[in-house]
């Protein structure tokens, strides 16, 4: 099949007159990387893969041996909507191997890869459809604080919804790029916007975000506007999540559905829920990894602060929606913590990896937390033996770097560099002395 | 004549038997990767594979056979009367069968018209459907003329479902069908694909595929109206 692949993609770049092909892959903090290659080289390419220098990615160098190898993978070839229709581009997505022809450990996509086979082996395939959201602003000024577009002043017309045809405009471009969207609407944010995905197996959701994520962008700045998925981006107003709703199937059914509980949560759903609970603080680090990401997780803005689950109260880390009657496909849980700025391949291997620790391992589900828990006291939730995800950054690592789950899920090269990374990141914004302190004590001390 | 491959390994001792009286060269083959290893320079001159004892590897062997730049044809498959329902929309991966247990006579009969007819093929070029064409040399789509992008998985199920209309396939027999055996993505798989299809025919022409309550889905019009 990989032959025909192959020949799909050549004979597509002939005949769609396709002048460049972008090779993208992910650094290890997910911003997406690329290079280019010329119609001539592609077959070499999707043959043999392309050597490039990693020691320039983050996360990617071990200087001495800096040489890595990026192998397109043929199914995620498209052609890019956007740009010239004379010189008309497309993208591959590249999977990095050492030149020995190993999966690259710094290489995120070949992280999840890994992970999701260990589902395989237990009969397992991984789906996930996120809820993202982002903010629309001004282009920003340095050191000045985000414009929201929809508090009048940057656009004349107060009547036109710019901001709604920005979505119509990327949900458009998503769809031509085999990104289906589930709902979108403006959220409760000034300038604030949600898009929803539907659901896919786990690879391709996380390749997904990453193209989502540029499109968002793209089509943004092709209007002058600024799309940010900064996770508290305003204060005083809620953040940017993105939530995920994850379930696993064996073949053809739902291993989350069950027929004879309250909940339709089979056995294997709810050891997954508590694996995902006992495991939440020490993946926090992945799932949340600005230093910004902790200002979005405090109480009272809709994001989750305590390590809980419920059906139907959104104060949880986990919600159990309620699907649709008879639709035991639609039965799923969602995962409340993420935010827009982490790296989906790494999220979903740390997630995976603590949900499947539950199933192996037969954790039991503590029972739900129905109460809004914003409104009990320390002493209250002390009683109902309910925790707190990690409060900053410098917390979550701490948690993360005891911890032998995400050591194994992300491998030790990029478990190594990602606390090394954000222990810098962390100790640079120690230093940082901020405007509250000296609203707060510049005159008062 | 160059080599013939034949599945499994060893063939079963009858069907040796028939070869060698009939004066075919041939070299048996284990799996997909033994015959790509073992393949002659010049390509194997056509393949027998017998589907009773493993089915899957013999599908497996089929389509990779197939499913390539130069797809190796003649290809006869040898099927037990139970396995005849496998034959049903894998037209393409294969010019003839027979039944198992086989007449030696039937078998070397059929080799030979095969051979004779030396892989002439007689499949259109162009599948057309309502607005849509698919152009099967060049695996361009469009609709109305505009050029569709679709990825690879994508087109091979558009391909399919448009190739075979006002038929009802199940995810299941979609699944077994486009993707193989080899795929390990779950029936899901299937209604994503179809969802992002018909994200790309547009709204106009979204309905092309339609979804066939629990059951699965149809291109085009079912032959009895709808």
């Amino acid at each position: 099949m990989l032959d025909q692949q192959r020949d799909y993609v050549l004979r597509t770049v002939e005949e769609r007159g396709v002048r460049l092909i972008r090779l993208w892959f992910t650094d290890v903090l997910g911003n997406l990387k690329s290079f280019a290659i010329s119609p001539a080289e592609l077959e070499n390419a999707l043959e043999d893969g392309m050597t490039f220098d990693g020691s320039a990615i983050d996360g990617f160098s071990r200087v001495q041996e800096a040489d890595v190898l990026a192998m397109p993978d043929p199914n995620t070839f498209e052609v890019l909507p956007w740009g010239d229709p004379k010189s008309v581009e497309a993208r591959v997505f590249c999977d990095i191997h050492n030149l020995d022809g190993s999966p690259f450990e710094g290489d995120p996509r070949q992280v999840l890869r890994r992970n999701l086979r260990a589902a395989h082996e237990q009969g397992f395939t991984f789906y996930v459809a996120p809820d993202i959201e982002f903010f629309y602003f001004a282009p920003p000024e340095k050191g000045q604080a985000p414009t929201p577009l929809d508090e009048g002043g940057f656009f004349d017309l107060t009547t036109t919804d710019i901001a709604g045809t920005l979505r119509k405009e990327t949900i458009r471009t998503l769809e031509t790029m085999s990104i289906p969207v589930e709902y979108s609407f403006h959220e409760d944010a000034p300038s604030q916007h949600e898009i929803d995905l539907r659901h896919t197996d786990a690879l391709t959701m996380a390749d997904s975000v990453m193209t989502f994520r540029l499109v968002v962008k793209e089509v943004a700045a092709k209007q002058g506007v600024h799309a940010t998925f900064m996770p508290k981006p305003l204060e005083g107003v809620q953040g940017s999540g993105m939530h995920m709703h994850f379930s696993m199937f064996a073949g053809e059914d739902n291993a989350f559905y069950s027929d004879d509980d309250p909940y339709n949560l089979s056995p294997t759903a709810k050891q997954f829920m508590a694996g995902l609970l006992r495991h939440a603080a020490e993946i926090t680090a992945i799932t949340n990894q600005t230093v910004n990401s902790y200002k979005r997780l405090v109480p009272g803005f809709e994001a989750p602060v305590h390590i809980s689950w419920a059906r139907n109260n959104r104060s949880g880390l986990i919600r159990v929606p309620i699907p649709k009657r008879g639709n035991p496909s639609a039965t799923r849980i969602e995962y409340r913590s993420p935010d827009p700025a982490c790296n989906p391949y790494l999220a979903f291997s740390v997630i995976l990896a603590a949900g499947l620790k539950g199933i192996s391992e037969g954790y039991e589900l503590a029972s739900e937390a129905a109460a809004n828990l914003f409104e009990l006291d320390d002493a209250a939730l002390a009683a109902l033996s309910i925790e707190t995800l990690p409060q900053s950054l410098s917390d979550s690592l701490k948690v993360m770097e005891q911890s032998t789950l995400v050591r194994e899920a992300l491998g030790e090269h990029i478990f190594e560099w990602f606390l090394r990374n954000k222990r810098s990141e962390w100790r640079a914004y120690k230093t940082h002395v901020s405007q509250f302190e000296f609203d707060r004590y510049l005159r008062a001390l | 004549m160059e080599l013939v491959a034949v599945f499994p390994e060893p063939p079963p001792s009858d069907l040796a038997r028939t070869l060698d009286l009939a004066g075919y060269r041939w070299k048996a083959v284990s799996s997909a990767e033994d015959a790509a290893r073992n393949e002659p320079p010049t390509g194997w001159a056509g393949a027998i594979i017998a589907c009773d004892a493993d089915p899957d590897g013999a599908w497996a062997l089929c389509r990779a056979l197939r499913k390539r730049d130069a797809p190796v044809s003649p290809l006869m498959v040898l099927v037990s009367g139970g396995q005849l329902a496998d034959l049903q929309l894998r037209d393409e991966l294969f010019d003839d069968f027979c039944l198992t247990p086989f007449h030696p006579v039937e078998v070397e009969a059929r080799l030979r018209h095969l051979f004779f007819r030396g892989g002439t093929e007689a499949r259109p070029e162009i599948v057309e459907y309502s607005g849509l064409a698919l152009n099967l040399e060049t695996y361009q789509a469009s609709i109305e003329g505009h050029p569709l992008d679709l990825t690879y998985m994508e087109y091979e199920l558009l391909k399919f479902l448009a190739q075979n209309p006002g038929k009802v396939f199940t995810r299941e027999i979609l699944l077994s069908r486009v993707w193989g055996y080899e795929y390990y993505g779950g029936a899901r798989t299937v209604d994503v694909h179809i969802r992002r299809l018909r994200a790309k025919l547009g709204e106009e022409h979204a309905n092309l595929i339609q979804t066939v309550r629990s059951v699965g889905y149809r291109f085009g019009q079912s032959r009895w109206g709808n």
